[in-house]
């Protein structure tokens, strides 16, 4: 029973630190989980490559999942990692029509995941449009922006790091940069 | 703008929480009042998280592909090293059981060959070896033979097998025209024959007559005279006049040895050697042996008559259409026969799977000998 508690408790710690993005959660989960899923792929008509995909889309599913706050670890973390997997799969598979009858059901049944595919995918498309704009904007944008929203610079660090004379120049510059971050991210 | 720019340095602060507590209070006031501000604040708040969880799902993508990369090339340099490990491990932990396994099979083997007798039966087992290298230079003969004769099919030089080699047998292929006993096969086969026997799958041999010659076209028709023959069942074939499609798919039953055996292709052709138009030229595997076999459609229609290959070249077999076969056959004066030739017009065959059409027409496909 004590085993048991430590091992959800483990659990909880690895999805925490997934939550906050730690790389050595993140180590952890992939040398605990990746070959199971790997030899499940492999075994069905796919390669290292896809098993690979399939991990990483897992990973970001739970990680979207957690961030979201619906994520209740209710089974070993290892046992939700590896069905989203399964179900991943088996759905590329059946839409390249590669999927045999006997896995067809089980698709069938694990339907649950549909939900939790669908909004990672919607973040996903976000993150991508995300992705556009900010190449859009270009530097020195991109950095400011990045500098005071993300990485928490005050306008003083940034107006000594791009180079302006003063501290309102910097504002200024950066206030146009977020409104031309604005229009392109809400233009789409 | 001015002002714009001032309210969203505000709404950083805020979302922030960087703000006092009546800094906030009076923000949240303005936005109140300002239904326009209100939303401008709520915009510039979606980007900002958006731009968040933009920053950290990159993380996350980066640190997932580092890691692939780390334990790619981690993997590629231990993977020998351990297979090896473990083996020597695994060696020294079992050493001595495995010897010991080891011995025990030896004793175990040597024990029971001497035990059994094998040792005193190996002069046994040497007499039967050479009865059975007699038997494989009889059907080595036999097949050379067919092989001759099959090569003569269409070509003149008969000298060799006429001469040289008088008693032989030839095997080949025949399959029944009606009920009671009239069988069709090459003419290439019975040419030259002292007698004729046929035997279905069952093994039953019957002696036969050869009633009708078409050198021609290669074809012979034969007459079961055995008095111990009784009629078959309807015949399950029908002869098709027409000629058959490019492309059809196609298949025969024959006896290159001394049992059936089933083949399958496609019409390649419609013609057959050197243009000749009198043939087709069928892609299935075909042996000395089959000749005078029936080639058949998938609705189980005879759509030709095996008749030879062509040795240079892969794949092309040759078969007389059965069109030339009803020529043939209505050719024969019906008065000089004993019995009554009337040729089936019903096929049982077409919707059947092909292992049911197969199971049908083997009672009918013959084994033709010559002697």
């Amino acid at each position: 029973m004590s085993e048991n508690l430590s091992l959800l408790q483990k659990d909880q710690e690895l999805v925490d630190g997934i939550a906050q993005g730690s790389s050595e959660a993140l180590k952890i989960v992939y040398q605990t989980n990746f070959s199971l899923i790997s030899q499940f792929v492999v075994q069905n008509s796919g390669n290292a490559e896809d098993a690979k995909d399939v991990f990483q889309e897992a990973i970001i599913i739970l990680y979207d999942k957690i961030n979201k706050g619906d994520f209740v670890l209710s089974s070993r973390l290892q046992t939700y990692i590896y069905s989203v997997s399964r179900f991943i799969w088996l759905k590329k598979l059946n839409s390249k029509d590669l999927l045999i009858t006997s896995l067809y059901q089980e698709l069938e049944d694990t339907l649950v995941f549909e939900d939790d595919i669908e909004e990672s995918q919607t973040k996903e498309v976000q993150f991508h449009l995300m992705e556009e704009s900010l190449s859009l904007l270009g530097e020195p944008c991109q950095s400011i922006i990045l500098d005071f929203y993300i990485h928490n610079l005050s306008m003083q660090d940034i107006c000594e790091k791009f180079g302006y004379t003063n501290a309102n120049n910097a504002k200024t510059q950066k206030y146009k940069c977020l409104q031309r971050l604005k229009r392109l991210y809400f233009s789409y | 703008m001015r002002n714009e720019l001032n309210f969203l340095e505000c709404a950083d602060l805020y979302i922030k929480d960087e703000l006092s507590p009546t800094e906030r209070l009076e923000f949240e006031r303005y936005c109140e009042e300002n239904p326009q501000a209100a939303e401008q604040y709520h915009q510039h708040r979606i980007l900002i998280s958006k731009l968040r969880d933009y920053q950290i799902r990159k993380r996350l993508k980066t640190n997932m592909d580092a890691l692939f990369n780390a334990q790619s090339s981690l993997k590629d340099n231990s993977i020998d090293d351990n297979s090896g490990i473990a083996i020597k491990s695994l060696w020294k932990k079992h050493r001595s059981t495995i010897s010991v396994a080891a011995s025990v099979a030896l004793v175990a083997v040597f024990s029971t060959l001497w035990l059994s007798g094998f040792y005193n039966n190996v002069k046994e087992s040497s007499h039967q070896y050479s009865l059975l290298k007699r038997d494989v230079n009889t059907i080595k003969r036999n097949v050379n033979a067919q092989n001759l004769a099959i090569k003569n099919i269409n070509s003149d030089k008969t000298s060799i097998a006429n001469g040289a080699y008088p008693a032989r047998i030839y095997g080949a292929t025949g399959f029944a025209l009606t009920s009671n006993g009239f069988i069709a096969t090459n003419y290439h086969v019975v040419k030259e024959s002292n007698s004729v026997y046929v035997q279905n799958y069952k093994g039953d041999s019957y002696k036969a007559k050869v009633i009708y010659i078409d050198p021609a076209h290669d074809l012979a028709i034969l007459d079961i005279t055995d008095p111990s023959f009784e009629n078959t069942a309807i015949v399950p074939y029908v002869l098709k006049e027409d000629d058959a499609d490019l492309g059809q798919d196609v298949f025969t039953i024959g006896y290159p040895r001394e049992q059936a055996v089933y083949g399958s292709g496609y019409l390649s052709s419609n013609t057959g050697f050197a243009g000749d138009t009198s043939s087709y030229q069928i892609t299935v595997p075909v042996n000395p042996g089959n000749s005078g076999g029936p080639i058949l459609d998938d609705k189980g229609n005879v759509i030709g008559i095996v008749s030879g290959k062509q040795t240079e070249t892969d794949g092309a077999a040759f078969a007389i259409k059965t069109a030339y076969l009803l020529q043939s056959i209505k050719a024969i004066p019906q008065d000089s026969l004993s019995k009554e030739l009337s040729i089936n017009k019903r096929n049982s065959l077409s919707g059947l799977s092909r292992t049911e059409q197969i199971k049908k027409i083997q009672d009918y496909v013959y084994l033709v000998k010559v002697f």
